[in-house]
């Protein structure tokens, strides 16, 4: 796929995004022409094979800092594979990724990917589960540094563990354990876990699956403010995020991909795209 | 934050997960005390008593050898449920850490179950040491940490394979056979009172080392492979 570019070079679809957005009105992606700085996400001809199947096949993909993309497709495109080269959980079998110009398992910390499953252990509360993983991070976010600038480690952790449960609608105080969750309390608390650590690149793998449309529709509120919110890193959040409920996810879509078979094969952009010059003309790029 | 905290923190985690669930301790207790009962009543222990004392080692440490492997699968299992797993692979905490704090609390686990089967053992078997008995508190944890460090390591290479619990004591039986050989030896040398332990037991103190730098070092391999 190539969008209005040399075909000499890799095919690729790039999106760039503004910096920072207010909640409800994320940043509009524009069609850039050239890799100026460090891409968020930059994928360059990546295939992953298991076994014989090709799960993906030559993707290319860029995507600036503070872009916003939803990820559509049948099941089997790849989506979720695409979301585990990107996060560094599977290795490409062909081709290069890399994220914020380093690659995925040198930048731990800054990528946060919520799966299918919960990645939260099963026989602890979802207080426990968070303090633990609040406990695991280098150095602390932002809000856990200006929030809590005294106290004992302990208790900060605790603090930010029930800060991040209660932002996602769930009650730190809750005794049940994460095993006896519903579907939709353990997503939330998921959510919260990957929010936890205030990370620079969010990839989200089917974040409404099994979530009633209010539970849905708060977590993208969340997902929208968390989105507004500059890391403390200084750079503009960036979201990928897979779904099969592309109504639901369009306040967080500012472009959508689709894939089928391994392979992206289109790019819809939100309307104000033209307007900012993309047209149909540049679009034609994409076969 | 600094190392020491993020393995404490893998610690507390796995101790509150097990005394949740006790799926470790419950398993190789039982095995262990089967193991002790059965070979008890092989032979009368009362009846020869040297014999006994020249046994006794290698029986406590198959025992324990085996109980152990119970378990090590099953604290790794913890991980992949829920893809746990997954989530330490993509936080800042070095890997190693997991390693230690998992290999420190199935060290607990075995050492809570050796505690618990000394005094079984010593009365099923009639056992009264003629040699320095309190060598036993070095030979017992450098044994116990010799077990579990390789333990803890190998099933979590297992981890990605179909027939994990098949695989776990082939890799570890061959690999653990010099440590093992060391403290049924110095065990033996405690018991018997016949020859000096202390070489055996810098044997077993060098494996430790050696075993455990290894360990640690290759952990982060491990654990991003895919």
């Amino acid at each position: 796929m190539t969008i209005g570019k040399d075909p000499t070079v890799a095919p690729t679809i790039e999106l760039g995004g503004a910096a920072v957005a207010k909640p409800g009105a994320l940043p509009r992606p524009r069609m850039s022409s050239a890799t100026e700085t460090s891409a968020a996400v930059k994928l360059q001809r990546v295939s992953r094979l298991y076994g014989s199947f090709v799960a993906l096949r030559e993707v290319s993909l860029q995507l600036a800092p503070g872009s916003s993309v939803v990820i559509v497709g049948e099941n089997g495109a790849g989506k979720s594979t695409l979301l585990k080269v990107v996060a560094g959980l599977h290795a490409p079998t062909y081709g290069e990724v890399t994220i914020f110009g380093e690659s995925p398992r040198d930048l731990r910390g800054s990528v946060a990917y919520m799966s299918h499953a919960t990645m939260l252990y099963d026989e602890l509360t979802g207080m426990e589960n968070l303090t633990y993983f609040a406990g695991l991070q280098n150095s602390s976010p932002q809000s856990m540094r200006s929030n809590h600038s005294s106290g004992s480690r302990k208790a900060r952790l605790r603090d930010r563990a029930a800060q991040a449960l209660s932002e996602v609608g769930l009650d730190p105080t809750n005794p049940r354990r994460v095993g006896e969750y519903s579907q939709g309390m353990r997503q939330r608390a998921s959510l919260a876990r990957v929010l936890l650590s205030e990370p620079d690149l969010l990839l989200l793998d089917e974040p409404f699956s099994n979530l009633d449309v209010g539970s849905a529709h708060s977590m993208i509120a969340r997902l929208v403010a968390y989105l507004a919110q500059p890391s403390p890193r200084g750079l503009a959040r960036t979201l990928l995020l897979t779904t099969h409920q592309t109504e639901l996810a369009r306040p967080l879509a500012q472009s959508t991909l689709t894939m089928n078979a391994g392979r992206l094969v289109s790019l819809q952009q939100t309307s104000p795209l033209e307007a900012d010059g993309d047209t149909p003309a540049q679009r034609e790029g994409v076969r | 934050m600094n190392y020491a905290q993020h393995v404490l923190t893998h610690l507390r985690k796995d101790l509150r997960l097990e005394w949740r669930t006790k799926d470790s301790i419950n398993g190789m207790l039982f095995f262990a005390l089967l193991v002790v009962v059965v070979l008890a009543m092989a032979f009368d222990p009362a009846s020869y008593p040297d014999m006994t004392r020249q046994i006794s080692g290698g029986l406590l440490w198959v025992a324990l050898l085996f109980a152990a492997m119970t378990a090590l699968n099953q604290s790794w299992a913890r991980e992949t449920n829920n893809s746990v797993l997954d989530a330490h692979r993509l936080l800042e905490a070095p890997a190693s850490a997991l390693f230690i704090g998992k290999a420190l609390a199935n060290f607990f686990f075995v050492t809570a179950v050796e505690i618990v089967l000394a005094p079984i053992f010593t009365v099923f078997y009639n056992l009264q040491p003629l040699g320095q008995a309190w060598k036993l508190l070095f030979i017992l944890p450098l044994g116990t940490w010799a077990l579990v460090v390789n333990g803890t390591f190998f099933a979590a290479l297992s981890l990605r394979t179909r027939n994990r619990e098949t695989l776990l004591p082939l890799v570890l039986l061959p690999i653990s056979m010099p440590a093992l050989l060391a403290m049924i030896q110095a065990t033996t040398a405690v018991l018997t009172g016949q020859f000096e332990p202390t070489l055996w037991i810098k044997v077993l103190l060098a494996y430790v080392i050696v075993f455990t730098t290894a360990c640690v070092l290759l952990f982060e391999t491990v654990l991003s492979a895919d």
